[in-house]
């Protein structure tokens, strides 16, 4: 057993350099992200609880905070359903059909991820608006949709429009057709196909995009703020009362409203991720 | 048109029924997309230009528009240089290195994706905020707020982007081949030398995919920058927030000038991604051939 106890510095170096390089690299990767995303995250759930949990609870027992989840929740789940369906069918054309105009498509079921989302609030206010182009068929309908809830739903369904197509075409894509084919064969008809071979491979791409779109809607503010205008009092979101509540300084109910909508969407998130994680095993 | 049905009817009785099913389905999709998409688009582009494009261009060079319009790609490039080089060195760790922490690494870059944008800016205002520790500490020592000014715009755009860099990045390392960087170093290639022929040339084009798309992403945010930023003209106005300024107090054209603008930017660099991304795939398509 030789070994020399003394080593140079140089010589350790030299023999450790790669080592060095690498845990440098970690440690400034684990520095980033923590100072980019983690702080920011203690920041809220620390202030949120500085009066205690009792002013956390109390500030969730205003009548004005339980409404605005309310609200939320049932519009991010029209607007999850109506998205389930149309998506499914908008992504369905895309990948099986052949016909001219089929790449335009491609580019426009992105448009949303390139349209702000003040903007697009904005764009149905120029069309249900006041002096909107379709401001005869608001006033002959009487059906109210800027600074109601119709264009609050209208809104959400713009700005979520990409997720749940997006989700579903590669899974399509990846489909075996021959399945079908083979089902045809065995002598089921159309419906029949769908519901027991197509639709159980494409579930974890709905389930996905149904996650998406769920915790896109309930974050949106942009939109909504435009197209619901100053909405106050009934139709109150949960991002709207945020903001509201942060103008008022009414800072103890901002901050836990916030963290919980953090939260709810966060373990949305987390939540699908686990059944993916459990269904592919 | 007689002679049209006639052959139409001919058709029927010798091939297939007419597809009536794939038809119906697809105008669905067309109308719902059309309904959805093109109407809102034509009808701000309308009225943004219904005064003549002379105006258009008048509306979008107004101080403090033009201002704001600045702000906005400033900004998103200062993130965009920030995230590319974190956001590849971040996925090259992870794809590389084996450490204590890596899955709950791996897990809490994925948060930004799920948090509200709002909630978002409410987060990094109560962190360097002018009132709390961090904020005051910076402001009375140096005299350098984050809040309010646009230093703050670049650390929220960093946040909500820095996930989709880092993933666009990292299934293109898994995919590297360790053994041409052995061999490489086998030939006597220094790290430097490895890391600039072999690891960066396939990288490049995804690296580029995901800046432009974080790009197009950042020039509309809302949400949180009008959190950090506050609403000051000519100092942290982005576009976003003087849209809807503008919105607000009833100017409609200037409002519709300064979001066509937004939208023909946005939509042409996601549109510049989506072609080198089919690029790309093609040339690895032809390499696999």
């Amino acid at each position: 057993m030789k070994r020399s106890l003394i080593v140079s510095p140089l010589e350790w170096f030299a023999k450790n350099k790669g080592k060095w390089a690498s845990w440098g690299l970690i440690g400034i990767v684990i520095v980033y992200v923590s100072v980019l995303i983690l702080a920011p995250l203690a920041a809220l759930t620390f202030s949120a609880f500085e009066k205690g949990i009792g002013a956390v609870f109390s500030s969730f027992g205003q009548p004005n905070v339980m409404l605005s989840f309310w609200n939320t929740l049932w519009i991010s789940l029209i607007v999850v359903g109506i998205h389930s369906i149309f998506g499914t069918v908008v992504a369905w054309v895309f990948v099986r059909h052949r016909f001219p105009g089929r790449d335009l498509i491609n580019g426009l079921i992105d448009m949303p991820f390139a349209v702000s989302p003040v903007v697009a609030g904005y764009m149905l206010l120029l069309l249900f608006g006041r002096n909107g182009f379709l401001a005869s068929f608001v006033e002959t309908t009487g059906i109210r949709v800027a600074f109601a809830f119709p264009g609050m739903i209208l809104a959400t369904l713009f700005v979520t429009f990409p997720f749940m197509v997006r989700e579903l075409i590669p899974v399509m894509e990846a489909f075996d057709t021959r399945q079908e084919k083979a089902a045809a064969t065995l002598g089921a008809n159309g419906w029949q196909t769908f519901w027991r071979v197509t639709f159980p491979a494409l579930r974890w791409g709905l389930i996905y995009g149904v996650t998406l779109t769920f915790a896109r809607a309930l974050g949106e503010f942009g939109a909504v703020l435009v197209i619901g205008g100053a909405a106050q009092g009934k139709m109150m979101t949960t991002t709207l009362f945020i903001y509201h509540a942060l103008e008022e300084r009414q800072y103890i109910a901002a901050y836990s409203t916030a963290l919980a909508l953090g939260v709810f969407s966060l373990l949305l998130v987390l939540g699908s991720d686990w059944l993916r994680r459990r269904g592919n095993r | 048109m007689n002679s049209l049905t006639a052959t139409t009817l001919g058709n029927k009785k010798q091939g297939p029924p007419p597809p009536w099913g794939r038809w119906s389905i697809r105008s669905v999709a067309i109308s719902y997309l059309a309904v959805m998409l093109i109407i809102p688009l034509l009808v701000i582009l309308y009225d943004g230009t219904r005064e003549g494009l002379g105006e258009l261009w008048r509306q979008i060079t107004l101080p403090v528009a033009w201002h704001a319009l600045k702000l906005t790609l400033w900004t998103s490039t200062v993130m965009v240089i920030i995230n590319t080089i974190m956001g590849t060195l971040t996925a090259f760790v992870l794809v590389r290195y084996e450490f204590l922490g890596k899955t709950i690494l791996n897990a809490i870059i994925d948060l930004p994706l799920a948090i509200p944008t709002l909630v978002t800016g409410v987060m990094l205002v109560i962190l360097f905020g002018p009132q709390e520790a961090i904020g005051s500490w910076l402001k009375e020592q140096f005299d350098f707020s984050i809040i309010f000014a646009p230093l703050g715009i670049i650390i929220a755009l960093l946040f909500l982007t820095f996930p989709s860099v880092v993933r666009s990045v990292q299934p293109v390392l898994l995919e590297l081949d360790l053994a041409q960087e052995h061999a490489a170093a086998t030939l006597g290639a220094g790290s430097w030398t490895i890391f600039w022929k072999i690891i960066l040339p396939p990288l490049t084009l995804p690296v580029i995919t995901g800046a432009l798309l974080s790009f197009a992403r950042a020039i509309g945010e809302f949400g949180s920058i009008v959190i950090v930023a506050g609403n000051i003209p000519l100092v942290t106005q982005t576009a976003a927030v003087y849209v809807f300024g503008e919105v607000e107090s009833e100017n409609r054209l200037g409002a519709s000038a300064v979001s066509i603008v937004m939208i023909a930017i946005a939509f042409s660099l996601m549109m510049l991604a989506n072609h080198l991304r089919k690029r790309s795939r093609n040339s690895s398509d032809k390499e696999v051939a």
